[in-house]
């Protein structure tokens, strides 16, 4: 039974993973852009959904209000003045950028918030579960994993069955020559990482509802996101939650055979698909 | 008539390789013109040049009257000049159906639409929602074609449409330049096919190492004059 719950759990994580990935994956899809401070902006979230706690004394969830469209706009607007001075066919410059990015962010919190462990309270929330049998799900982690699911899920809609979401994808195959259909390639970098951005904070708020976060919580974070997209395969949002879900899973069964080993396992398991599946479980697919 | 498009002394580079010298080129509105010329003449990189592809900022490209020298690509398409590019360059991931709804982004209203394209095409209604470059060669050219349609250009450029192609998939494919040509859309087409070139066109270009070596009315082009243009006059014609 134990090892059913830790599998169930790991699942549910697996949501929060996805969710993590989602934005890098995105935006590494649309302009081969590898952003290093993706990790630091989710933490940059959660703590933005602290300060409007503390300060406002909004619930926890209902700081996202305000925390979405502030990160989407500065997804937007950030792109637009920086990031797409450094896209391009060399990754490198890109790399050092948001390097200095999640270097400058992290020092910014520190200053702010101290190098002290966060947790946000959600109230009854935290404590509230179902019990399925023997299993307790508790409703936080249900909400995480319910919340990947609709993201994803309308992300998927988003690009399948909208104009700009059919953009994103040309753009994504050949973004060369995405001018000639009449679109201006700079805006479609800034909307992809808007929606990246909004994707951040839904992850942000989440992540400071499940566990302790401080202001150097950001590079673990971008490696499980790094896991779980490379796990999934570039270029499929499914994919990505599957990925988050095998490697919250890792991590469960890792930390019931020792708490110590929670990580390396997840590690492992990237580890492990890597070398057997480099191209990733869902690979985009090419014609 | 008046100049649909005027070109004096374009140059382009790729870095510091210089792939035209000095081009100067003229089109009237509806004409169809031939652009031909050996393998490397700069063919394609004019086309991108004409559509904002490469640079030309403080050069000499007016079009209807407004110099589009240095805008960027999107906005050249929303004035109205499409192109069908070299090696069809259609979006794997889209549909035949969203590959072609892609070029109506450009915004501009005309005789095409999907309907039509379709009819123009028909085959790529049977097929409208297979991933583009899963198509045969010629259905894939027919998409790029009518990707390119659907921002109802007045200027269609179409980069080498018949390149590795069967003749008579190439003949469909030129069928329906008539049709294309009837709403008053003027084509530039490169084609590698000198015969073919010179009787759809009313007047043809011909490139040689990035230089005009030959323009003039496409009838009163003799085979000698063209091989003489393509290979260089000091060189052996055979
Ligand atoms: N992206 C590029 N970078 C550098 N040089 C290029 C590039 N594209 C083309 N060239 C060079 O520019 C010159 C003109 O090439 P272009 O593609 O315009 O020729 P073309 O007339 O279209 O030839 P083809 O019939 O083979 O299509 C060639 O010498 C080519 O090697
Ligand atoms: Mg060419």
């Amino acid at each position: 039974m134990e090892w059913i719950n830790a599998i169930v759990q790991g699942i549910l994580l697996g949501g929060l993973y996805a969710l993590f990935a989602a934005g890098l994956s995105l935006m590494f899809g649309v302009m081969r852009f590898v952003n290093l401070a993706h990790g630091d902006f989710i933490v940059a979230g959660a703590f933005g959904a602290l300060l409007l706690f503390e300060r406002l004394g909004l619930h926890p969830l209902l700081t996202l209000v305000i925390v979405l469209p502030v990160m989407a706009v500065f997804g937007y607007v950030g792109q637009r003045l920086v990031l797409n001075r450094v896209v391009g066919r060399d990754i490198l410059p890109s790399i050092l950028v948001t390097f200095g990015f999640s270097v400058i962010l992290q020092n910014l919190m520190l200053e702010q918030f101290s190098a002290d462990s966060q947790r946000l309270s959600a109230g009854a929330l935290d404590t509230a579960s179902f019990a399925i049998g023997t299993l307790s799900i508790g409703a936080v982690p249900l909400l995480m994993f319910g919340a990947a699911v609709a993201v994803l899920g309308g992300l998927n809609w988003f690009f399948g069955h909208t104009n700009t979401g059919r953009l994103l994808r040309a753009t994504s195959d050949d973004g060369e020559i995405i001018g000639l259909m009449g679109a201006d390639r700079r805006h479609l970098f800034a909307v992809a990482t808007a929606i990246a951005s909004a994707v951040v904070a839904i992850a942000g708020v989440l992540m400071a509802v499940k566990t302790n976060f401080d202001p150097s919580a950001g590079p673990i974070r971008l490696l499980f996101a790094f896991e779980a997209v490379i796990i999934g395969g570039l270029g499929s949002l499914w994919g990505t939650l599957v990925g988050g879900i095998i490697l919250g899973v890792a991590q469960g069964i890792g930390a019931q055979i020792d708490p110590g080993l929670q990580i390396l396992a997840g590690h492992i398991v990237f580890l492990i698909i890597l070398v057997v599946r480099p191209q990733g479980l869902f690979p985009k697919q090419k014609g | 008539m008046t100049d649909l498009l005027k070109i004096d002394g374009l140059d382009a580079f790729y870095g510091d390789f210089q792939a035209l010298f000095r081009i100067d080129f003229k089109m009237a509105e509806a004409e169809t013109v031939a652009l031909v010329g050996a393998n490397g003449a700069g063919k394609s990189t004019f086309l991108k040049c004409l559509t904002g592809l490469l640079g030309t900022r403080g050069q000499s490209v007016v079009y209807r009257g407004t110099n589009i020298a240095g805008l960027p690509s999107f906005q050249i398409a929303r004035q109205g000049i499409a192109m069908s590019p070299e090696g069809r360059r259609l979006f794997p991931s889209l549909s035949v159906r969203e590959n072609l709804m892609l070029g109506a982004n450009v915004g501009r209203k005309g005789q095409w639409d999907l309907a039509a394209v379709q009819a123009l095409f028909p085959i790529l209604e049977e097929k409208r929602d297979i991933p583009a470059t899963l198509l045969s060669g010629g259905q894939q050219q027919m998409v790029a074609i009518g990707r390119a349609l659907m921002s109802n250009p007045a200027l269609l450029l179409l980069d080498e449409v018949s390149l590795g192609l069967a003749p008579v998939i190439v003949r469909d494919i030129y069928a329906a330049l008539p049709d294309i040509r009837a709403g008053g859309t003027a084509v530039l087409l490169v084609e590698q096919d000198i015969s073919m070139a010179l009787q759809v066109s009313e007047r043809m270009y011909c490139f040689q190492e990035g230089h005009v070596s030959l323009s003039g009315a496409s009838a009163e082009m003799t085979r000698d004059m063209i091989s003489a243009a393509y290979f260089g006059r000091d060189k052996e014609v055979t």
